[in-house]
């Protein structure tokens, strides 16, 4: 494979962070400070897709920054799937930042220049760490995340905050270093490397025993991929504003978890190391039982947003279970979720905040008939749960049906049974907000109750509707998967 | 003269210090630029020397051109160049981010506190550099004795009591040490370093040479404060004037931690010290002990300054573990350490200071608020803070992968454990600041609006300011740059001592 040296991975990563002296600069008018926020999301986004074209040629773009630990340098590739994920992240940045107006001003938050400053530096590390060539690189920038967030998720700085920061950090942190970082330095102890390669840099060499325990310290190291029972940070985190909820508890943080899992499996492991010594099994079944718990306790949600908080954790392990699958199939369903599942979830994380803005209700109780007020925001949120359930006409279908068939294709029949109860229990707890909006009758309490202002609408609007149009329009992400899986699964066969 | 650097370096601070005391009876104004320049030059030779340790490799000065061993000779290899710039660059750096506070606050005293401030630093500089091991006694001497009278200038309530709590146990410290080199002078008739590590191989089996090794070794760990013997540590830095705590917290046990790892390897030997007598394994225990015993009394303190100085015993720990492991990498992290241990520690106690401007005391509840009053000084302790708790990129991490590491290396798997676990309650240790200092507000801020003038930004004093956000600076380029700092200067010493 040809290989680019560019630094323009490189700038992606920090086209965000030079825009944070900016923002503080102008933070006392707030609209400059805004539209610099919008110049630094406009020009990661154009840089990452100029890398596009290269990539899609078949040529990765590499840039090293210089040798950090003997044999691991500070290094930077793109390849197809780290430009899958930063696509997804970066274009959402955009929007999201729309959103952040009109509801950060919607409500009159406080430290608002903050909120920008640290939303900056945790797109920069989500690209990081989208485009990190080799382990190192990739836990500095996740570790750059965990702490970035926590300003953000603590916005409000009360009491509620700073025991949902504790739990927050305790989880995040504490599996980091306390998993992660060891098996990270077991790796680089047995193989002397840390470069990922499409198959794998630990070698077949080493005891089965030995590689099990490191992939399940991997698998709950990465806890921001929230894989039971190290999940309870998420719904912990919903005491974040909902535009942080949104982009990083939907799209950046959660899924820089999945990737890093995604990155272990094919990158650091292999899929045919681990395919024929069949290690992924008890993550396959770690996976099952998150998304069968993740959507009962769901069920039982009256908070929309902590609804959708186990909602997130059911379905990130549908990316975890299908990547563990190992099976082409599997992974094209792994890869396709999370563009599906990031342009569903953040509609509708942005529904609840428009909501919150325009009723400054949280509870699905009281949203009964809600949907005659806010007609566009419920029924963006009614398209949104279709692509989560993973129904027709929304995108969310692609990547079920894929997952579907890559259970078959694995021989793995109870698999394929929990993604079917998984769908419904999923419109087991979507259907009902969207029968209480539209079909009961309007509570006194929001009676009068308007569209959120327009900042808040034109996203969600957006995002639902890309979230159709990939049903009928998969094949940018396709062609982007079928790169990928010639590397992972070509390399070694 | 570039000859001559070696001996300029300890001389002409030790002149200066003379000068300086003399000076504060005629004209008290110019004893500050007096102290700079009597800094500044030191630390313009150390990075010229550092330079010329790098291009030429190692160099061997000898005082008054008398030769060793009759004479006292300094040596200078990669190793001690370098911790010989983090000297010069802390005790630089930390006067002039100071000065505003030492002008103040001993106003009729600042004679004496540079005086001894400088001869502090002269103790250090010789330590590192000689090569004579009853020189080093004697310099060592200096420093403590210095660091003693620093010490009591501060809180006049607890700070003498603490200081000659400090004076005692350093004395036996010190004791211990000159009594090691006493008996390795009877058994080889030598003082100089080299020299004893050519004669002592025939004599590695006599019980005098493992007692000479395990007194010295002793000595050392008292003046390190190594646990169980760092009883005097937390009380002495604690109640210690904060322009010189944050001189001697950072400076004088990690010197010591490179006396213990030159010890090892240029008087004695790693053959000696690993294979001959078999300790290594209980060191590592006992270091062991020492960062959870560190953490944990850590963990026990409201005030911050104590909490720190209990931090130092647990990073005292991380140096003798890596150092005891016994393989090339452990000992490459240990050094590492020593270097990154010394900004950091110095950017906290620094960052300490400043922070203490804007606060009625140390406690954990007088940082309420702190991050909206002085944020850029709360920026640089939040990075300190990061660099001690491992967070990459900052330099603490990178030690701390090179030290587990070695830990695998050498199958120590209580040490990784450990050394995991003490990031951990860092974590803890700091987050609980932080905690404090970003989420508790007072009362009149309760509204939220934009702008919030309620709490007026009342940011530190440039020439404090400016000092620290480059120390903080630092510590991210010395973690990212660590790489080069292993393979140009600390592996070509490690691994022709080792393995």
């Amino acid at each position: 494979m040809e290989t680019i040296h560019s630094i323009r991975p490189l700038l992606a990563i920090l086209a965000s962070l030079f825009a944070i002296p900016l923002i503080v600069g102008f933070s006392r008018r707030p609209a400059m400070r805004e539209f610099w926020t919008f110049a630094a999301a406009g020009s990661k986004f154009l840089i990452i897709v100029s890398m596009l074209p290269l990539v899609l040629t078949g040529r990765r773009v590499t840039c090293t920054i210089f040798e950090i630990i003997p044999g691991v340098p500070l290094q930077l590739t793109v390849d197809t799937l780290g430009l899958l994920f930063a696509l997804v992240s970066s274009s959402l940045w955009i929007l999201t930042s729309i959103y952040s107006v009109g509801y950060m001003r919607g409500l009159g938050e406080h430290s608002q220049t903050r909120y920008f400053c640290f939303f900056a530096v945790a797109l920069s590390a989500t690209i990081g760490v989208a485009f990190s060539a080799n382990l190192l690189t990739l836990y500095i920038f996740y570790e750059i995340l965990s702490l970035a967030t926590y300003p953000l998720v603590t916005h409000h700085q009360d009491e509620e905050a700073r025991s949902s920061g504790r739990r927050y950090l305790a989880y995040i942190l504490g599996s980091s270093i306390g998993l992660f970082l060891p098996a990270m330095l077991i790796s680089y102890h047995l193989a002397g490397t840390l470069t990922f390669s499409a198959s794998g840099f630990l070698g077949a060499s080493i005891s089965r025993k030995v590689l099990m325990i490191l992939l399940i310290m991997f698998v709950f190291g990465a806890a921001k991929a929230a894989v039971m029972p190290l999940h309870a940070w998420l719904p912990a985190a919903m005491v974040a504003p909902t535009p942080v909820s949104a982009l990083l508890h939907a799209v950046a943080v959660v899924k820089v978890g999945v990737f890093v899992i995604i990155r272990i499996i094919t990158g650091v492991f292999g899929v045919n190391l681990l395919k024929s010594l069949s290690l992924t099994t008890p993550v396959i079944v770690l996976a099952c039982i998150t998304i069968l718990c993740g959507s009962l306790i769901a069920l039982s949600q009256d908070n929309l947003k902590r609804l959708l908080a186990y909602s997130t954790i059911s379905q990130l392990s549908y990316i975890v279970l299908g990547v563990s699958l190992l099976s082409q199939r599997g992974l094209t369903g792994a890869f396709i979720h999370i563009p599906m599942h990031a342009f569903g979830k953040i509609t509708l994380f942005f529904c609840a905040g428009a909501i919150f803005v325009a009723t400054g209700k949280k509870n699905i109780s009281e949203m009964k008939g809600l949907g005659r007020q806010m007609p566009i925001t419920m029924a963006a949120f009614f398209i949104a749960s279709l692509s989560i359930i993973g129904l027709p006409p929304c995108g969310g279908f692609l990547s079920k049906w894929n997952l579907v068939l890559g259970s078959i294709e694995a021989h793995r029949p109870l698999v394929l049974v929990v993604l079917l109860v998984s769908s419904l229990l999923n419109a087991g707890y979507f259907m009902p907000v969207v029968y209480k909006a539209f079909f009961f009758k309007t509570e006194s309490a929001v009676a009068g109750v308007k569209e959120a202002p327009l900042c808040c609408l034109i996203p969600l609007c957006l995002t639902a509707i890309f979230s159709i149009i990939f049903l009928f329009y998969p094949q940018p992400f396709y062609e982007l998967i079928s790169h990928a899986l010639k590397c992972i699964i070509g390399a070694g066969v | 003269m570039t000859g001559n650097y070696p001996a300029l370096l300890v001389t002409v601070p030790l002149l200066a210090a003379f000068v300086i005391y003399g000076c504060s009876w005629l004209h008290k104004r110019s004893c500050l630029f007096m102290a700079l320049l009597g800094l500044t030059i030191p630390f313009a030779i150390s990075v010229a020397l550092l330079k010329k340790v790098l291009i030429n490799g190692h160099i061997s000065y000898h005082l008054g051109g008398w030769d060793p061993p009759w004479g006292i000779a300094y040596e200078l290899d990669p190793i001690n160049a370098i911790v010989l710039v983090a000297v010069t660059t802390v005790a630089l750096v930390n006067l002039i981010a100071t000065s505003k506070e030492i002008e103040t606050r001993f106003s009729d005293r600042r004679g004496a506190f540079y005086a001894l401030y400088l001869l502090f630093v002269v103790g250090l500089l010789g330590i590192v550099a000689t090569g004579d091991l009853f020189n080093l006694y004697v310099l060592l001497e200096i420093a403590s004795i210095t660091g003693y009278s620093l010490i009591a200038m501060g809180d006049p309530a607890r700070a003498p009591l603490s200081s000659l709590n400090y004076v005692f146990m350093g004395t036996i410290g010190a004791c211990f040490y000159l009594l090691g080199v006493g008996y390795i002078y009877i058994m080889t008739g030598s003082l100089n370093m080299a020299d004893v590590h050519a004669l002592l191989p025939p004599l590695y089996h006599s019980s005098a040479i493992v007692v000479a090794f395990i007194f010295c070794l002793v000595g050392v760990m008292i003046k390190m404060g190594f646990f169980p013997l760092h009883s005097w540590l937390p009380n002495a830095y604690t109640y210690v004037p904060s322009p010189a705590a944050s001189l001697i917290a950072p400076l004088m046990t990690k010197v010591m931690a490179y006396v213990m790892i030159r010890l090892m390897i240029s008087v004695f030997s790693p053959k000696f010290v690993f294979s001959s007598i078999a300790a290594s394994n209980a060191v590592v225990w006992l270091a062991c002990l020492a960062i959870v015993m560190g953490a944990l009394m850590a963990l026990a303190q409201r005030d911050v300054r104590r909490m720190l100085t209990y931090i130092i015993v647990s990073e005292i720990g991380y140096i003798v573990g890596g150092a005891w492991i016994g393989n090339a990498t452990a000992m490459s992290g240990a050094v590492l350490h020593i270097i990154n241990d010394v900004l950091m520690t110095f950017c906290v106690f620094l960052s300490l200071g400043a922070i203490a401007r804007s606060t009625k005391g140390y406690q954990i509840e007088n940082f309420s608020g702190l991050f909206k009053k002085i944020p850029v000084t709360m920026a640089t302790f939040v990075v300190s803070g990061l660099s001690i708790i491992g967070i990459p990129p900052t330099c603490g991490f990178f030690s701390k992968w090179y030290l587990i590491l070695g830990a695998i290396e050498g199958g120590h798997y209580g040490f990784i454990v450990v050394l995991l676990l003490s990031s951990l309650i860092n974590i803890i240790l700091f987050f609980r600041i932080f905690e404090e200092a970003f989420f508790v507000y007072p009362k009149t801020n309760a509204v939220h609006t934009e702008g919030e003038a309620s709490i007026a930004i009342a940011e530190t004093p440039f020439v404090t300011l400016i000092p620290l956000v480059l120390t903080a600076i630092l510590l991210i380029f010395t973690g990212i740059y660590s790489g080069s700092l292993i393979a140009l200067i600390i592996k070509p010493v490690v691994s022709a001592g080792l393995l």
